[in-house]
């Protein structure tokens, strides 16, 4: 069920109603375990399984390990007097080592399920390409949404094993947490500890959160069907042909894909976040005007958030904080000197973030040099930070409006000419293309009508652009009020009403949907 | 316990009133919106209007004809009214397939019961939905019921919907893009195209060769047209309807030998007349240098009315029908309906002597 | 804990490390400050952080962090 399908719309309209006015409202959560897993059912009955048998795993790895964590803490008071230091410390050491080991296999499972559904096909591509029998490529199902829950059971075993979260005991509880479907699709990457709270407690009818999730779920679906929906239709003319469309086309490509890509996967975190607010769940904010950053380490904190924290958590702080790395940063301190040395082991987890970044995106190539242009760009600009604090200082530029404004257009075009790995899904394709741009620019191919053959009429284009415009000026108001406009619009109620029959209206008539326009499938969907 | 107070109460009215008031001008909204946007078939291709002109005509109607475009634009209903005084009305529309007619004809007996009912088998040859397209044109203009309803479910292609026929402004939302001064001018009000489902075409064009017809591998007419021919032979039975199927006498698409017999065997089976109008074309008069104005594919006025003659003979030799410019206030309902046909023709034959052909009719006339 | 702050203070020098308590929510300290500080402190306290430990709490504030550092040093 795509979130842009009628029976969507109508399962989670009919689901609000039942929710709260057929249901107690402490039993609520098991009404959206049924809808989850009816969701999921609908999808594929095969992926109720794969979803199951890593909940389980989770589930059970994580009793266990509180289990035996608890146990040892009373054998340790038990026999606090009688041990010394030397065995108390052998005794953790020993225990610790079990509980590793539990954890070992518990991801083990998780992540192996994860990599044999969607990577099986990728290594046999890679390996084909370099030999001359090629092998055959095998028949995986990829379920719905998987990278998305085995992050969640991921970091939620993690954090069992660390302490910080206590384990769920009732097991459909857990299944809830796992497989709560408004954000299976694509995000975000919920914690336990954030989530859990939310999800279970009992939840009255709550009619500021209702009215606020049903604008956001409009917002949603007029940034995804009006915008993103609309573009995607001259992408692909552009993106199929790319010799046809060089030098000025790559720009327009560029342009249109990061209001496409935008538009897309914020519009579906908003459809996400709204259709939970309406239940009365909340669920943490994936994005914090990305476009507005004004450097790429700060946009990476503002788009994809809830990603962006997870490799943080579970790869780049144990990576960097492990005692090897710490022994190699004090070598390399040693030998090449503090202000080189420091960075060393910083570098090199941070590009192992973004090779598991990048493979994560997917299962391509593409993907994998996207991600580490990633990294190299973040570097270079962490290499250049002295500089630019030397021009700051020297100019006093910083800090100016006009300035501020220069650094969030760069941050932007830096980020969207990387984002072009995704759109020709092809690296030495998107090197040339990229390469066009500065040796066949020609501007004077875009007048004349060209636009208007990439299936695109004049009359999408306006709409379009209104429609950007709108959302520009949201996210405006939010950058300089610091405050959402629902929250002034809520305080006029009339005019939030007006707001929500305006974004109805105009979905109906200007969305993409229906015959004549291809229903694209999330970006995020497969991932 | 929180005390609830009278202007917690008015708080909540004031919500509660902002929320029902924004529903309905959301509503109020895509209702408008929705009459704007369907297409409302008033030049060019008119066939669309036809099924929802049969609910403004208020007269009683003793004959219904059903099928495509071998009835309404082949038979006159003015040349009926006036040459027998037979009231009736074509239920008809482009590509109307065998089970559109039978709900068809279920509506209509939701409003009237006639005396006659007269089916064109040409529709018979097909056995599946053709096109979206030809489907819109004969259901969106039927009045709601469970025989819209079940009249969907029957002719839906592959990528249709059921909701997009419940809500038409999903199917045609994209029509923004291409809206025209008609579209504003008819949101509530549509033209006249027909004259009790005549489609009237005054022009000429003399009857040319058909390719030859291809043979076929399979000469059955498929089970589930005939499965409706059945039903509605008993949904005739059922209202002492009396039944004649008739085939047009034009030619083309081509009318297999092989399928006039099977259709016969039905008739003589069932016991209602099948008459073959193509053995006939002499009988009737038809000139086809003069009476068809696509080169033989349709009847224009001349025809329509020549054919319009010789099946009212027959009809009124055969039935007990009423002549009903003997009835005041039927016969004056009827003077409307002569009136529209004359100026019609009239005023096409004036953009005839003017251009030589049809400009605001038929192909000249579509607009996008 | 001048110690602490002298370390922060080389990496933002135009912070005020003794009263500011906003460091991560603020965004002063990013992920790449953290774990140069965590093994620096490894270095002058010798006091290894574990990665349980990074969290927003420990690190808002310099008093923050150097309670952390006492705790992790007792044990």
């Amino acid at each position: 069920m795509l979130f842009t399908s009628l029976p969507f719309v109508l399962f989670v309209a009919v689901l609000v109603v039942v929710y709260y006015v057929f249901v107690p409202h402490n039993e609520r959560w098991g009404l959206l375990l049924i809808a989850s897993l009816a969701f999921y059912f609908f999808a594929d009955p095969k992926y109720i399984i794969f979803i199951t048998v890593t909940a389980l795993t989770a589930y059970v790895f994580a009793i266990l390990t509180e289990n035996y964590n608890s146990k040892r803490k009373a054998y340790l008071k038990e026999h606090k007097a009688e041990w010394d230091a030397d065995t108390k410390k052998r005794y953790k050491t020993t225990t610790t080592r079990v509980t590793r080991l539990l954890l070992f296999f518990a991801l083990l499972i998780s992540l192996g399920i994860l990599a044999v559904t969607k990577y099986t096909n990728f290594v046999i591509e890679t390996i084909n390409s370099m030999r001359s029998e090629p092998l055959s490529f095998v028949n995986v199902i990829v379920p719905m949404g998987i990278s998305f829950y085995t992050f969640q059971t991921v970091s939620y075993s993690i954090d069992v094993a660390r302490g910080t979260v206590k384990a769920q005991r009732n097991f459909w509880k857990f299944l809830l947490f796992v497989s709560f479907f408004p954000q299976l699709v694509q995000g975000p990457i919920s914690r336990y500890g954030d989530l859990s709270q939310t999800l279970y407690e009992p939840k009255l009818f709550d009619f500021r959160g209702v009215s606020y999730g049903l604008l956001r779920i409009l917002w949603g679906y007029f940034k995804k069907l009006v915008v993103a929906d609309r573009l995607v239709v001259a992408l692909k003319t552009l993106t199929a042909s790319p010799d046809e469309y060089k030098g000025a086309f790559v720009f327009v490509v560029m342009m249109l894909y990061a209001a496409q890509l935008y538009c897309d996967f914020t519009g579906g975190i908003d459809i996400t976040i709204g259709i939970a607010q309406m239940l009365g769940v909340t669920v943490k904010e994936n994005f914090d005007l990305p476009y507005f950053s004004k450097n790429i380490k700060e946009y990476w904190n503002r788009w994809h958030i809830t990603m962006g924290t997870w490799f943080t958590d579970y790869i780049f702080y144990p990576l960097s904080v492990s005692p090897t790395m710490l022994k190699l940063s004090k070598w390399s301190r040693q030998h090449l000197g503090n202000e080189v040395g420091k960075r060393v082991t910083v570098y090199i987890s941070c590009f192992c973030v973004w090779l598991a970044t990048g493979i994560w995106h997917g299962a391509a190539w593409h993907f994998v040099v996207w991600g580490l242009m990633n990294f190299v760009v973040i570097m270079a600009s962490q290499e250049l930070e002295p500089l630019y604090a030397k021009f700051h200082g020297k100019f006093g530029f910083k800090g100016r409006h006009w300035y501020s404004a220069l650094e969030i257009l760069r941050t932007f075009l830096l980020m969207s000419s990387l984002k072009l790995f995704d759109c020709y899904r092809n690296v030495g394709l998107t090197f040339r293309m990229f390469g066009s741009m500065f040796t066949t620019f020609n501007a004077g191919k875009l007048f004349g009508g060209a636009l208007l053959e990439l299936g695109l009429d004049r009359g999408d284009y306006i709409v379009a652009s209104v429609a950007i415009v709108a959302v520009f000026l949201v996210s405006l108001y939010k950058y300089i009020r610091g405050v959402n406009l629902r929250d002034f619009l809520f305080e006029k109620y009339p005019l939030f009403v007006l707001s929500c029959v305006l974004l109805f209206v105009s979905i109906v008539v200007f969305g993409a949907y229906g015959a004549g326009f291809d229903a694209a499938q999330f970006i995020y969907n497969q991932f | 316990m929180k005390k609830i107070t009278n202007s917690d109460k008015l708080v909540k009215f004031y919500y509660v009133a902002c929320v029902v008031l924004g529903v309905a001008v959301a509503a109020v909204a895509v209702w408008y919106l929705q009459k704007l946007l369907v297409p409302k078939y008033q030049r060019g291709v008119v066939e669309g209007a036809m099924i929802s002109e049969y609910y403004d005509s208020e007269e009683p109607h003793e004959v219904i004809f059903l099928g495509d475009c071998e009835v309404y634009e082949n038979i006159s209903t003015v040349a009926l009214y006036r040459d027998y005084g037979i009231s009736s009305y074509i239920r008809g529309s482009a590509q109307q397939l065998t089970w559109h007619s039978y709900y068809l004809l279920e509506d209509t007996l939701r409003y009237e019961t006639p005396e006659v009912v007269v089916f064109n088998v040409l529709a018979l040859k097909y056995g599946e939905p053709q096109s979206e397209s030809y489907n819109r044109m004969t259901l969106d203009g039927m009045a709601w019921s469970l025989s819209k309803w079940n009249a969907i479910e029957a002719s839906m292609t592959g990528d249709e919907h059921m909701i997009d026929y419940v809500f038409p402004i999903l199917r045609y939302h994209s029509r923004w893009n291409e809206l025209t001064q008609t579209d504003f001018d008819h949101v509530f009000e549509r033209d006249r195209v027909t004259t009790n489902g005549y489609y009237m075409r005054t022009d000429v064009m003399p009857e040319g060769e058909f390719p030859a017809p291809t043979p076929l591998t399979d000469y059955t007419l498929p089970e589930s047209s005939m499965e409706y021919l059945q039903r509605i032979v008993d949904l005739c039975r059922e209202n002492d309807i009396e039944l004649i199927l008739i085939k047009a006498p034009t030619l083309y698409p081509h009318w297999y030998e092989q399928w006039d017999e099977q259709v016969r065997d039905f008739a003589d089976q069932n016991g209602v007349p099948y008459i073959n109008y193509i053995y006939l074309r002499d009988a009737i008069g038809l000139d086809m240098s003069t009476d068809t104005y696509d080169a033989g594919l349709h009847l224009n006025l001349s025809g329509a009315e020549k054919f319009a003659d010789y099946i009212g003979e027959y009809l009124v030799s055969h039935y007990d029908l009423t002549d009903y410019r003997q009835v005041p206030e039927v016969a004056s309902l009827w003077e409307n309906d002569i009136l529209f046909y004359d100026q019609l023709r009239d005023a096409q034959n004036a953009e005839l002597a003017q251009y030589g052909e049809l400009q605001s009719w038929g192909v000249n006339a579509i607009e996008n | 804990m001048d110690e602490l702050i002298e370390i922060l203070k080389d990496l933002h020098s135009d912070v005020d490390f003794e009263t500011c308590t906003t460091l991560i929510d603020d965004k002063i300290l990013d992920s790449f400050d953290i774990v140069s500080i965590v093994s620096e402190v490894d270095d002058k306290f010798d006091v290894a952080i574990p990665a349980k430990e990074l969290i927003p709490e420990n690190f808002n504030s310099a008093k923050a962090l150097w309670d952390l550092i006492s705790r992790l040093s007792e044990d």
